[in-house]
């Protein structure tokens, strides 16, 4: 648990709480987005918080609603995608490489 | 006398059929005039993104080959158009979205594979809420589509530009996807037809991912029987999508019948007595009620208790499922890469906050709070459970009847604009979309007549599995009215 968000009750959330999210979600933010999300997810929230209303200690939660489990394919190779053609919509390549910037020693 | 071709995108598919097959018209006539119907409507309506002119008139000449070398099949020679959220390989596929903006995909969606080996003619990819999050088609990148029976108003969403293509004759039918609602409500904003299958119907395969446990691919067309042509052709099992379902896909055309003799109708009160309810809505709905017990049907009192928690727990299984799945777009492999000067994480983060919009950075956000840490059990673990809550309500309602009729949305198309502004609105939309949704049951939505002026639907859900049941009784319905031979102005 983070200390951001340790404290907070689910409802009425901080600018300090949206910041935090946006960085676990990767996604940048300008000051006045954060503060209209900031009210809108609260506001959101808050409709959500009906679900309390409803006992379901005992009731199992549903992932999905088909009743298919493992399933397998055979393991047949089959021809894999072309690696110019799987390059040919990346923003930035170095020969048959995907270019990024660099990973390490970053600070968010 | 040949007809005059520039009728033809006013015929139903099963018209066409007979036109083609007796070598009437050709694909390419057909083709042809659905083009130059695309380029004299779609300005003002903007349900398409892009036409694919010159595959289509490729496509077009191969159906005529295949047609004279005297095959024939449901759609061989029928152009059609794809919500922008199927993989086309070779034709850009945007999701509606900056942030794929130039994206080419490298494979095609199974449900375009299976179409175009039927014969059906791509003539486009069309307009929707960015990656097919919200309710009226004004979330995406490229502006928002229009209804075609006033451009003053929404076309519904996310499949906007697919209601609104297949409402305006810009093509015979169209695939949409659904995951609470994005096609039934957008067919009933617009007076059309649109099926959302059962969860596991159709291959997911190209289908670009919003939340998995919920989304769908359905077709709108003019007519329930063309509709049931579609998904007897895009339905079935696919080795590529592991939640497709190895259930027989059956004759659904074959199954329509014109009398709902023996069929049991549920009509849930909770869907009828709802606050926010547009009493011309509720009255259409109610009339469609009383016509389908004057076809044979019994009508049966059942109860859904849960309908009125649905909502939110979509809001929380969604966006966290959409949180997961649009972790992808970090402007690696393709899509739109911000040239912000810093490390990786900065790349990352200038990228997304520049190629999302609004709807979608509120839904990541959304989600990605409600699955951190000190927040899983409290808000997905708890929607799961609600999850189960409503999908018992549906098998148990389900042992009364046979299919359940309600409204397909709370009211009629409104006003462009009117809900930018509050999210909470907007969602409301979707009320009685949601449910069979989160109960991954079909549900079709046909016009059941007019309130002020502006198409209301009836949505018809059945059994999972059981798409035959409400096709049947939307059919008889439809048949027996002639809203859908209704068009606008």
């Amino acid at each position: 648990m983070d200390e951001t968000t340790r404290d907070s009750k689910p409802g009425g959330l901080t600018n300090e709480q949206v910041r935090h999210i946006a960085v676990l979600a990767r996604l940048g933010l300008t000051e006045d987005e954060i503060e209209v999300l900031r009210v809108q997810l609260s506001t959101i929230l808050a409709h959500v918080d009906q679900l309390t209303e409803l006992d379901t200690e005992a009731i199992p939660p549903t992932a999905q609603v088909i009743a298919l489990h493992d399933v397998t394919a055979p393991d047949v190779p089959t021809p894999s995608f072309d690696p110019e053609e799987m390059l040919a919509n990346a923003p930035d390549r170095e020969g048959s490489y995907f270019k990024v910037r660099s990973i390490l020693g970053y600070e968010t | 006398m040949r007809p005059d071709t520039s009728s033809l995108p006013d015929a139903s598919l099963t018209n066409l059929r007979s036109l083609l097959d007796t070598g009437w018209i050709s694909a390419r006539e057909l083709t042809d005039s659905h083009l130059d119907r695309v380029a004299e409507a779609d300005g003002p309506l903007n349900a398409y993104l892009r036409v694919t002119a010159d595959l289509a008139r490729e496509q077009a000449d191969r159906a005529d080959e295949r047609l004279a070398a005297g095959e024939s099949g449901p759609l061989l020679g029928i152009p059609m158009a794809l919500k922008d959220v199927l993989s086309t390989k070779g034709v850009e596929t945007t999701c509606g979205s900056e942030i794929l903006r130039g994206y080419v995909p490298v494979y095609d969606a199974t449900v375009y594979e299976k179409l175009r080996d039927a014969g059906a003619i791509l003539l486009g990819k069309l307009n929707m809420d960015e990656f097919a999050m919200g309710s009226s088609t004004e979330n995406s990148a490229f502006g928002p589509t229009a209804n075609p029976w006033d451009v003053t108003t929404v076309p519904g969403g996310s499949s906007g530009g697919s209601s609104c293509a297949v409402a305006a004759r810009e093509a015979v039918f169209t695939l949409g996807s659904d995951t609470g609602g994005s096609v039934r409500q957008p067919a009933s904003f617009c007076g059309v037809v649109g099926l959302k299958p059962t969860y596991g119907r159709v291959s997911r395969f190209g289908l670009i991912a919003f939340a998995s446990s919920l989304d769908q691919i359905g077709p709108f067309a003019r007519t329930v029987a063309d509709a049931a042509a579609v998904l007897g052709v895009i339905a079935g099992r696919d080795p590529r999508d592991s939640t497709s379902a190895p259930v027989e896909v059956s004759d659904y055309v074959g199954a329509l019948t014109s009398d709902l003799e023996g069929v049991r109708v549920g009509v849930p009160r909770e869907y009828f007595e709802v606050e926010g309810i547009e009493p011309g809505v509720e009255r259409a709905v109610r009339g469609a009620v009383e016509q389908l017990r004057a076809l044979g049907a019994t009508l049966v009192d059942v109860s859904l208790p849960s309908t009125t928690y649905a909502l939110s727990t979509y809001y929380i299984i969604a966006p966290a499922e959409a949180s997961s799945n649009l972790s992808r777009y970090d402007g690696v492999k393709y899509g739109y890469r911000s040239a912000v000067e810093g490390d990786l994480v900065q790349t990352y983060m200038a990228t997304r906050q520049y190629g999302f919009g609004p709807e979608v950075k509120r839904r990541i956000m959304l989600g990605t709070y409600t699955l951190s840490a000190g927040y899983y059990d409290a808000y997905y673990l708890k929607a799961q459970k609600v999850r189960t809550l409503i999908k018992d309500e549906f098998d148990r309602a389900f042992e009364r009847c046979d299919v359940i009729a309600t409204p397909t949305s709370p009211t009629v198309a409104f006003k462009l604009g009117e809900r930018t502004a509050d999210p909470l609105a907007m969602y409301l939309s979707d009320l009685f979309t949601i449910p069979a949704s989160m109960a991954g049951i079909p549900g079709v939505s046909v016009p059941c007549g007019f309130s002020d002026g502006l198409p209301v639907g009836l949505q018809l859900l059945g059994r999972a599995f059981d798409e035959a049941t409400p096709l049947r009784a939307a059919h008889a319905y439809e048949q027996s009215c002639d809203w859908y031979t209704r068009k606008p102005a």
